[in-house]
């Protein structure tokens, strides 16, 4: 489903973030991506989202080669993805229901569908009381669950989280950790880049650990 | 297909909602782009009526023959059999010296001064409606009949028509290059607008690209935006023109009733009003799609 072979990513100013990257995720996987800030897990998240292109090396998804992809193209190949965002990127000028309500939009549901569909995903994560509150008047570990709606509820083939636990307790990290399996469970293909090991260890899943920018053995 | 139309829709209702969010500056943006289209819709409007008025006058050119002041009864007569036979001519009226005292007692209210003239001053005329009113036609029969003898002196009316036309030909490029200059200024307005739209909507534009929006996707709230206070403008530039005019015709009713005739001045016509539309709701559409093409670019698209 995501295969890296031989990829190199330099940021302009020499900075290396990944250094001869070659994996495979397969459909269906859970994976954890872990290191200490700065191994370039972030990194390797954008490229397998195609937000960004490998300096070298080729990185193919869904059998697209992400390099070589015409940028009209961009747009429908990262629709198969579900990504949470460190920074969890929630409008604050709009609802829960608004905020989930995006991704629809953009794949052009049908109205009626797209409501239900809004309603679904704020029930899974436990927000569907919450639908028209504004994401200021939430808590932390209810922003996460409001940004994993977001992520989940086209149902894309793939989710992509950048430390969902970043900034939550154990307790609600362990709530978090529990509905990404449970995605996975349901065929969805999960990958999720962490630093909190206690957080990985716990799901037991096949873990690709990075250190400056490269795979450690 | 439904889907389409309901995100059509959407947007579309997205973008009201947000001139209701900004009530103030929407007013104010409208009322910018209505009185920079005013302007021009204005001398338009004025100009068509001028227009108007010098073709009713124009459409019937005649030659005004004036025989010479000492001429007999018998050289009328004469001239009147020549004119009537000649190919060119269609009608003809004779105008007898006395008549034409007399009428000029009537219209002019000097009767007092023409009471006191020794003599009638005035010549005998022929009134000649041409069979072709071209002016080319026109000014060939002048010449010939200038040439005739016993004519002292002939005129064409359609002379001063001809000169009102010319005057008008440089107001209407007036109106022109005023109506490219103010269109030019709503372009600008509409960018300035859109583009601080932009900055302030560049995290939801940015995260929209992230999960696989389309450009085309993220312009068309901004289009519609600019379309529609295109629009809005539009419609304050016809308002503002009317109450013009409205101002304009109580001047005008006053003025007219001095003189004893009535001028009143129409507004746009129908298909006049439609192109003031269309015209600002293009020209708003245009600038927000040069704000937004410049401004997306900038914002990273990976």
């Amino acid at each position: 489903m995501i295969s890296f072979s031989h990829v190199y990513k330099r940021y302009p100013g020499g900075l290396e973030a990944l250094r001869n990257i070659t994996l495979t995720i397969e459909a269906g996987e859970m994976v954890f991506v872990t290191g200490h800030s700065g191994a370039g897990k972030t990194t390797l998240l954008k490229l397998a989202a195609a937000i960004e292109r490998p300096s070298s090396g080729t990185v193919i998804v869904n059998g697209q080669n992400v390099g070589a992809l015409r940028p009209r193209a961009i747009p429908f190949l990262r629709r198969n993805f579900g990504l949470i965002f460190q920074e969890q990127k929630l409008l604050f000028d709009r609802t829960a229901f608004e905020n989930v309500m995006l991704p629809l939009a953009i794949n052009r549901f049908d109205r009626r569908e797209a409501a239900r569909r809004v309603r679904a995903a704020l029930d899974k994560v436990g927000l569907l009381g919450r639908e028209k509150a504004y994401p200021v008047t939430l808590s932390g570990g209810e922003q996460q669950r409001l940004a994993i709606a977001r992520a989940i509820v086209h149902r894309p083939a793939i989710l992509l989280a950048d430390e969902p636990t970043g900034n939550l307790d154990a307790g609600h990290a362990a709530d978090i950790g529990e509905l990404f399996r449970s995605f996975n469970r349901v065929g969805v293909t999960v990958i999720i880049a962490t630093h909190d090991e206690a957080f990985a260890a716990r799901l037991e899943p096949r873990v690709i650990a990075l250190k400056s920018g490269a795979i450690a053995p | 297909m439904k889907a389409w139309f309901w995100h059509h829709a959407d947007s579309f209702a997205a973008t009201l909602a947000r001139f209701a969010r900004a009530p103030v500056a929407t007013l104010f943006n409208c009322a910018v782009i209505g009185v920079a289209l005013a302007l021009p819709s204005g001398l338009y409007v004025g100009l068509a009526n001028v227009q108007g008025y010098a073709q009713a006058l124009a459409s019937d050119p005649r030659l005004s023959v004036f025989l010479a002041p000492d001429a007999e009864r018998s050289d009328a007569e004469k001239i009147g059999t020549r004119l009537g036979q000649h190919a060119a001519v269609q009608e003809l009226r004779y105008v007898p010296r006395e008549q034409a005292l007399k009428e000029l007692k009537a219209a002019s209210g000097l009767a007092d001064v023409v009471e006191s003239l020794p003599r009638n001053p005035l010549p005998d005329a022929f009134v000649v409606k041409a069979r072709d009113a071209s002016y080319q036609a026109l000014e060939t029969l002048r010449d010939e009949l200038r040439r005739w003898p016993g004519v002292s002196h002939v005129e064409l009316d359609a002379a001063w028509a001809r000169r009102l036309e010319a005057g008008l030909k440089l107001a209407r490029l007036a109106v022109w290059m005023l109506a490219t200059l103010f269109a030019f200024a709503l372009v600008a307005v509409t960018f300035n607008t859109i583009r601080l739209q932009i900055l302030t909507r560049r995290e939801e534009i940015e995260l929209a690209r992230l999960i696989g929006a389309t450009d085309a996707f993220i312009r068309r709230p901004f289009l519609y935006f600019g379309a529609l206070q295109g629009l809005a403008g539009g419609l304050a530039a016809w308002g503002i023109t009317w109450v013009g005019l409205q101002l304009v015709n109580g001047g005008l009713a006053e003025l007219s009733e001095l003189y004893a005739t009535r001028i009143e001045l129409t507004h746009l016509d129908a298909g006049d009003s439609a192109s003031l539309l269309l015209f600002s709701v293009g020209l708003g559409w245009f600038g927000a799609w040069l704000s937004v093409n410049q401004h997306l670019a900038r914002i990273d698209s990976r």
